[in-house]
């Protein structure tokens, strides 16, 4: 078979969706997309316990507590459910790691704004998780067949951050005053970089149509940004807040809500490093690394001894 | 063929000697190996594969998985295995090693066409 022919039988295999797994023969493109993408996202759920991590020993309650500890174990867990299913492509855990720390991959930049309040954790649920949902839900379609099992596995265990999230806003909005201004004000702070998390718009996003004709998408920024939108905004009316966006209105000809403008410069600013807390995250990140070493290295020189012993035990007894 | 193919097989269905022996550019000597794990869901089922993580020896790895991949009760026992010792056949001959089996829907249940009347069978 020549390259080309093997480029015709990738490409019958999409179109006819067929998974691709890790020995098949895939096109380099298509390797790397997947692994910058599936990377990123490990990345966007490792530091994406850190805003939450923060609350948890100040979480009202000790169900509230558990509840959030659980759903930072979950991201933990769904960080490494992603990272293996990106080894699967050639890449080196390590070599992932590095490319974190020294800021050659991003992660999601919703990470970068900082959780000043513990409606912040109900609002995080509600619309970070919101957003990460409806962008993962079809990626469990996608071609690649490792990133779609890890997919599956990770939407099954997401739905309840979310619902934990719009319980939090949902008790906080129907409190007292103080706690309704609390509520709102989180929303206020966070429904923009929300909106944002969808990534630029379809104009402006190079790697889509790639990425749709590889099937690793399945719709666009712009058509799931809408999507978001609209399902989140009568969910804010339920619970009497208001979502920040004077320009929202619903469109009855399109069957959907129309938004104001969004800040791209302010989106492209965190995306390069200067949101408010890039430096935090990424400093919270290598220091865990750099500090958890020693506990590599004495595990590994605990399992080789051990198996020295064993080994040793097995020849005396011969 | 083989030369057409950047083998940077890695992970998730084993033969790691050949990812690092042909491409040689993944140092991974100061990475805990890799292992595969397989869950049992409930007594009566086969143990299936749940995923891959990194762990320093055998003990460990059974401990992760738990925390990694069963969370939520989704398993009775958990089986790991070193990836490297997982040996998988290769999907460029998948033609001719299935080959064998492609005209024989003899094999089916379906293949004959018995009367409708005939029952318990």
């Amino acid at each position: 078979m020549t390259v080309h022919s093997f480029q015709e039988h990738f490409d019958a295999k999409i179109d006819s969706e067929v998974m691709i797994e890790p020995r098949d023969w895939m096109p380099d493109d298509y390797r790397k997309t997947l692994i910058r993408q599936i990377s990123q996202h490990a990345h966007s759920e490792i530091v994406g316990m850190l805003p939450e991590g923060n609350w948890i020993t100040r979480a009202p309650s000790l169900r509230r507590k558990a509840v959030l500890l659980a759903k930072v174990q979950d991201e933990g867990g769904h960080g490494l459910y992603l990272y293996s299913a990106a080894e699967t492509l050639g890449i080196t855990r390590d070599e992932m790691y590095d490319q974190l720390h020294t800021g050659k991959a991003k992660y999601s930049s919703i990470f970068n704004y900082p959780t000043l309040t513990w409606a912040d954790m109900g609002a995080i649920g509600w619309l970070v998780d919101g957003a990460a949902i409806m962008n993962q839900v079809p990626l469990c379609r996608t071609s690649y067949g490792p990133y779609a099992r890890a997919m599956v596995r990770v939407c099954k265990e997401e739905s309840f951050h979310q619902r934990q999230g719009f319980e939090i806003m949902m008790v906080l909005a129907n409190g007292t005053e103080v706690q309704k201004k609390m509520a709102q004000d989180a929303l206020n702070r966070w429904w923009w970089p929300s909106i944002m998390m969808f990534g630029p718009s379809d104009a402006d996003s190079p790697h889509t149509a790639q990425s749709m004709r590889w099937r690793i998408k399945r719709f666009t920024n712009d058509e799931l940004r809408q999507k978001f939108i609209d399902v989140t905004v009568e969910q804010a009316k339920l619970i009497g807040l208001t979502v920040p966006d004077p320009d929202l209105k619903w469109n009855e000809e399109r069957g959907h809500y129309d938004f104001g403008p969004i800040n791209w410069d302010e989106f492209w600013n965190v995306v390069k490093g200067n949101g408010p807390c890039n430096k935090e995250r990424l400093e919270a990140r290598k220091k865990a690394w750099e500090d958890g070493a020693w506990v590599r290295d004495a595990a590994m020189a605990h399992a080789q001894k051990r198996k020295a012993r064993q080994e040793n035990k097995a020849v005396k007894a011969a | 063929m083989n030369q057409l193919i950047n083998k940077n097989l890695y992970g998730d269905y084993g033969d790691k000697e050949q990812a690092s022996g042909t491409s040689g550019m993944h140092n991974t000597a100061g990475e805990w190996p890799l292992w595969e794990v397989f869950i049992r869901s409930k007594a009566g089922l086969d143990h299936k594969h749940a995923g891959s993580l990194h762990a320093a020896d055998a003990q460990m790895a059974i401990e992760n998985a738990r925390d990694v991949y069963t969370r939520r009760m989704e398993g009775v026992s958990i089986w790991v295995v070193e990836s490297k010792y997982i040996h998988a056949s290769d999907p460029f001959e998948a033609a001719s090693m299935y080959e064998p089996a492609n005209d024989k829907v003899y094999r089916h249940p379906t293949f004959y066409d018995l009367p409708d009347e005939l029952k318990h069978m």
